[in-house]
C-alpha cells in the first residue's frame, strides 16, 4: 500500500510577519520556517496507517528548495522517501492542487494525507481540490480515523460537535488537530533521514487563476474592556455586550 | 572547514597570547541541517513534556522524573555522547553542545539530565573498561539505568580529594568493602548505580561503580533547597557496601583523573546550558515588556527597561559566542586527535583537558551571566516577577546552584590562574616570552600608529591590547610572588577576570566578524551594536581589575609604571552605549523575542 503525505513549508506562527515592499508578498528578512502544524497531524497519521496496514510513506511538497527542510522533518519522523515539486513562484491553490494530484497519480497512492490546512494562506482547500481532481473520496477535518480493508471509518469535526462517516479507498484524509499527538523525530530517526532520498522535479505547470492583489495587516485589535471584578459588574457587562458590541 | 584554517587552531590558554582568524570560530550560523532538526527535536521534548509538568516536576511527583528520562532516552536524548556500539548515537562534539544549549531551559529536568548523561555516564564512557561499558552504557543510553555521581561528601567539597570514604579489599580479595557519606548527589534519589569516589589504602583515591541495590546502601532525605526543587539531591550513606573488584572504574589511586577530566566537561555544558536557558527567559521578559502597560505606555518604551533587556541579550549573544568557539576548538581537536588514531574516549578527554582553561572560564562566564538576566527577568516583570504565576520565580531561583556545584566559580577562578602558569612553566604554553616584550613596551615611548580601519577593527586592537594588560598584570603578580601567588586570592581573581573578559570581548567580536564576511554588514547591524557595548565596557572593567591587583603588589615608580601600562592598554574612546543598547532592545521588542 502506497501512502502520500502532502506537506507544506510555512511561517512559524511565532514569528512577526511584516507585509514586503511589494505590498503582495511577506517580508523574507527573520522569517523562520516550519513544517505546517496541521501537517504534522497528517505525516503522524500517515505513519501509525503505515505500521498498522504495512507499506511505504511517501512525502509530497511544493515549492522551493527551502521545502527540503520540511520534508526532511518527515522523513526524520519515519516518512520512507520525498518528493520536492519544485517551484519558486507564487500558484493559487487549484494550480497546487493539479500539480500534487499528478503526482500522486504517478506515484499510485491510494491513501492521500493532507493538514486541514496550511497556516500561510489558509485557504483549507488543497486537500478536497485533490481529491476531486483524482477522483478519490474525501474526508475533512478528521479527528479520528479507521481504514479496514477497503473501509475507512473517520470522525469528523462539525460545528457544536462530530460527524461519523464512513466511505472507501481511495481516499484523501485532510487532518486536524486531536486526530493523534505526532511523535518526535527521534534523534536515530534524525540520522536514518539523512540516507532517506528526496527525488527533486519540476512542478507541473498549471495556470493560476487567483492572483494576490495586495497584502495587508488585519487592523489592530481594540484593547479589552475591564468592567469590574465581582458579581456587581454584571449588570453594566450585560448592558455593553447588549449595546456596544450587539452580541446578545 | 579549509585545511589551511585547521591548522591554525589555538591551544589550550593561547587566546591570551595569539589571534584568531574569525573564519576559524564555529558560530550559530555554522549549524547544519541535522544539527539543526536535533535541536528542533530537543526544543520540542522540553516545550511538550516539561514546560507543562514544571509545578509537577518541583513536587517531585513520585516517578515522574524517571519517566521523563526514560522519554527523553526513547527521543534519544541520553545517548548523543554514547557511541553506536553501545547502543548510543554518538554525536560530535559541537552537536552534544547545541543539544545542550536546547535542555538549558528546562529547570530541574535539566540538572536531573545533565547529571544523567554527563558526570553519571561519562565516567564509565571514558575510562571504563569493555566490560563494563557493554553491560551499563546500553540501558544508561536508554534511560533504563539511572546514574550519579558522588564525589562531594559532608567534609569534602571544594577540597574533593580529601574525601573519607573508604574501600577495603575483601581477605579473598575479591570484592571491595566501602564506608561513608556522600553529600548533596543529583539523582540520588533514585539512581541506579553511583559512580562513587574512596580512598582504598587510605589514600589511593578511587573511582567505584556502585549498583544502588547493594546491601548497607542506603538514602537520606531529599534535601529542601533554594531551587531547582525538581531535581532530587540526597545524602548517601555507605554501610560495608560490598562490590565486586570488577566494578572498580580506572585504576586504583587515579580516581582524581576522571573526577577532574569529568568536571572539565561538565564544567563546559553547563556554560552550554545557561547560555540556552539565558535565551529563553529574555525573551520571558521581551514578551512581557510588551504586554505591561503603565503610564498609558507598555514598560518596554521606557528607557530602563530597554537598558535591561538589551543588557541581558548582549551577555547572552557573548556567552554563546564563546561558548560555541569553545566547543568549535575541542570537536577540532577530538577529529583530529581520532584521525591520529585515538580512541573515541581518549581523544575527548585529551581535548577536554586541553581546553580546561576556557571551559572554567564558560563555567564562571554563563552561570553569572545566567544569574544577570534571570534577576533583571525578575525585576521587569515587577510584583509578578516575584509571583509563582509567572515564569520569572522559577527562573531566578533554578539559576543560582549554577556558580556552586561543578567546582564553585572561586574554585573556577583560581583554577584559570592556576591552569595559566602551570602550562607557563611546563613550557606548554609560551606566556614568557610575550610577557617579558611588554615589560620592554612599558619603558618605551608609546608609538602613535594610524587608527585601525574596518568593520571593528578599533575593538579588535582594542583586545590584542587589553591581552597585554592581562600578562603585564599576571607577569608582574608572578615575579613578586613567585611560588607563593597562590596565597594572593584576591590578585588571582582579579587576573583571572582580566582573562574571562578578554575571552568573552574577543569572541564576540569574531562571531560578528565571521558572520559579517558571510552575510555583510548590513545584516550583522546588531551584531556590531552588541560587540561595541560589551568590548567597550570590557575594557573599562579590564582597566579596574587591573589596578586593584597591581595596587595590592606595587608602590612607588614600579606601581607608576604598571598604572601607566594599564591606562595604554586599555584605552578605549567612549561609545554611545546608550544609543546602541536601546537599538538592541528596539529590534527585540519589535520581534517579541531574543532574535539574536
Ligand atoms: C543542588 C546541588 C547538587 C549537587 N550535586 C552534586 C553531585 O551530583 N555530585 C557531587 O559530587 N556533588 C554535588 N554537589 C556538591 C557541590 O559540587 C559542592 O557543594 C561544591 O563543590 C562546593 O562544596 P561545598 O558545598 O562543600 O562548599 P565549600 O567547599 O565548603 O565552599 C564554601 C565556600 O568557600 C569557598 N572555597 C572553598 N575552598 C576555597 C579555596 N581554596 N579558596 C577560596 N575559596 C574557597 C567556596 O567557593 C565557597 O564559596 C551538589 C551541590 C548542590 C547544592
Amino acid at each position: 500500500m502506497k501512502i502520500a503525505v502532502c506537506v507544506s513549508h510555512v511561517p512559524d506562527t511565532a514569528t512577526r510577519i511584516k507585509v514586503g515592499d511589494d505590498g503582495k508578498t511577506i517580508d523574507q528578512t527573520g522569517v523562520t520556517y516550519v513544517v505546517n502544524p496541521y501537517d504534522e497531524f497528517a505525516i503522524e497519521e500517515a505513519l501509525k496507517t503505515k505500521e498498522a496496514l504495512g507499506g511505504e510513506v511517501v512525502a509530497i511538497s511544493l515549492g522551493g528548495d527551502q521545502n527540503k527542510e520540511t520534508i526532511r522533518k518527515a522523513l526524520a519522523m519515519g516518512v520512507d522517501s520525498g518528493v520536492l515539486l519544485k517551484d519558486d513562484s507564487q500558484r493559487d491553490s487549484l494550480s497546487v492542487a493539479k500539480a500534487l494530484a499528478e503526482e500522486i497519480k504517478a506515484q499510485g497512492a491510494e491513501i492521500v494525507f493532507f493538514g486541514k490546512q496550511s497556516v500561510d494562506y489558509d485557504n483549507s482547500i488543497v486537500g478536497q481540490l485533490t481529491a476531486e481532481l483524482l477522483g478519490y473520496n474525501s474526508v475533512t477535518v478528521a479527528v479520528s480515523l479507521k481504514i479496514e480493508g477497503d473501509k475507512v471509518v473517520a470522525e469528523r469535526e462539525i460545528e457544536g460537535g462530530k460527524e461519523v462517516v464512513e466511505t472507501t479507498l481511495p481516499v484523501v484524509i485532510t487532518a486536524q488537530k486531536g486526530l493523534n499527538e505526532p511523535r518526535y523525530a527521534s534523534l536515530k530517526g534524525i540520522m536514518a533521514a539523512k540516507r532517506k532520498t528526496i527525488e527533486e522535479k519540476p512542478a507541473a505547470e498549471f495556470e493560476s487563476k487567483v492572483e494576490v492583489i495586495r497584502m495587508k495587516k488585519p487592523p489592530e485589535k481594540a484593547p479589552g474592556k475591564i468592567v469590574g471584578t465581582d458579581a456587581s459588574a454584571a449588570a453594566e457587562l450585560v448592558r455593553l455586550l447588549r449595546e456596544e458590541a450587539k452580541v446578545i | 572547514m579549509a585545511e589551511e584554517n585547521k591548522a591554525e587552531a589555538l591551544k589550550g590558554g593561547e587566546f591570551l597570547i595569539k589571534e584568531t582568524n574569525p573564519e576559524t570560530v564555529f558560530i550559530p550560523e555554522d549549524i547544519n541541517e541535522e544539527q539543526k532538526l536535533m535541536a528542533d527535536t530537543v526544543r520540542e521534548f522540553v516545550e511538550k513534556e516539561i514546560m507543562p509538568r514544571l509545578d509537577a516536576i518541583d513536587k517531585q511527583e513520585p516517578g515522574l522524573t524517571t519517566s521523563l528520562l526514560e522519554k527523553a532516552g526513547e527521543t534519544g536524548l541520553l545517548s548523543t555522547s554514547i557511541p553506536e556500539e553501545y547502543g548510543g548515537i554518538g554525536q560530535d562534539f559541537n552537536t552534544n553542545t547545541i543539544i545542550a544549549m536546547e535542555m538549558g531551559p528546562s529547570h530541574s529536568f535539566g540538572v536531573s539530565y545533565a547529571a544523567h548523561t554527563g558526570i553519571g555516564t561519562l565516567p564509565i564512557l571514558y575510562y571504563g573498561t569493555e566490560e563494563q561499558k557493554q553491560k551499563y552504557l546500553p540501558k544508561l543510553a536508554t534511560g533504563e539505568l539511572k546514574s550519579a555521581y558522588c564525589l562531594t561528601e559532608p567534609t569534602s567539597g571544594s577540597d574533593a580529594l580529601s574525601a573519607k570514604t573508604t574501600a577495603k579489599l575483601s581477605d579473598d580479595g575479591k570484592y571491595y568493602i566501602l564506608n561513608g557519606q556522600k553529600m548533596w548527589i543529583t539523582n540520588g534519589g533514585f539512581a541506579d548505580i553511583l559512580i562513587t569516589f574512596a580512598q582504598v589504602d587510605g589514600d589511593k583515591f578511587t573511582a567505584f561503580i556502585i549498583p544502588t541495590d547493594s546491601e548497607g546502601f542506603t538514602r537520606g532525605e531529599e534535601e529542601n533547597k533554594l531551587g531547582i526543587k525538581g531535581s532530587s539531591t540526597r545524602a548517601l550513606f555507605l554501610d560495608n557496601v560490598k562490590v565486586p573488584k570488577e566494578n572498580v572504574l580506572g585504576e586504583i589511586g587515579k580516581g582524581h583523573y576522571i573526577a577532574f577530566n569529568i568536571l572539565n566537561i561538565g564544567r563546559f555544558k553547563l556554560g552550554a546550558m545557561t547560555t540556552g536557558g539565558a535565551k529563553r527567559f529574555i525573551s520571558v521578559a521581551v514578551q512581557y515588556a510588551n504586554e505591561r502597560k503603565q503610564f498609558g505606555k507598555t514598560i518596554g518604551s521606557f528607557g530602563a527597561i530597554k537598558h535591561k533587556l538589551a543588557e541581558m541579550a548582549i551577555r547572552t549573544f557573548v556567552s554563546e559566542a564563546a561558548i560555541l568557539r569553545t566547543s568549535g576548538l575541542i570537536n577540532q581537536r577530538v577529529e583530529e586527535l581520532k584521525a591520529q588514531g585515538e580512541s573515541y574516549s581518549s581523544a575527548l578527554i585529551k581535548a577536554a583537558e586541553e581546553y580546561a582553561i576556557e571551559s572554567s572560564i564558560m563555567k564562571v562566564f554563563g552561570s553569572e551571566m545566567l544569574d544577570y538576566v534571570v534577576d533583571e527577568v525578575v525585576q521587569v516583570h515587577g510584583g509578578y516577577g516575584y509571583s509563582e504565576e509567572y515564569p520569572a520565580a522559577r527562573a531566578y531561583r533554578d539559576s543560582r546552584i549554577n556558580r556552586i556545584f561543578e567546582g564553585t566559580n572561586e574554585i573556577n577562578r583560581l583554577l584559570v590562574v592556576d591552569m595559566l602558569v602551570k602550562r607557563s612553566m611546563k613550557g606548554r604554553l609560551d606566556l614568557m616570552t610575550p610577557a617579558m616584550g611588554i615589560q620592554k613596551e612599558l619603558l618605551s615611548i608609546p608609538s602613535f600608529g594610524e587608527e585601525p580601519e574596518g568593520l571593528l577593527a578599533k575593538e579588535m586592537e582594542a583586545v590584542r591590547k587589553a591581552k597585554k594588560a592581562a600578562l603585564m598584570v599576571a607577569g608582574s603578580a608572578v615575579q613578586k610572588f613567585m611560588q607563593k601567588l597562590g596565597e594572593q586570592q584576591e590578585i588571582i581573581m582579579n587576573i583571572t577576570d582580566m582573562v574571562i573578559e578578554i575571552f568573552a570581548a574577543e569572541s564576540a567580536i569574531l562571531r560578528t566578524l565571521k558572520f559579517a564576511n558571510k552575510n555583510g554588514e548590513a545584516a550583522a547591524k546588531y551584531f556590531v551594536d552588541m560587540t561595541k557595548v560589551y568590548v567597550s565596557e570590557a575594557l573599562e572593567k579590564i582597566n579596574l581589575y587591573g589596578k586593584h591587583a597591581v595596587s595590592a603588589f606595587a608602590e612607588g615608580d614600579e606601581l607608576k609604571v604598571l598604572l601607566l601600562g594599564l591606562k595604554r592598554f586599555t584605552k578605549f574612546d567612549p561609545v554611545n552605549v546608550i544609543k546602541l543598547r536601546r537599538e538592541v532592545a528596539d529590534k527585540m521588542l519589535e520581534e517579541n523575542k531574543y532574535c539574536f
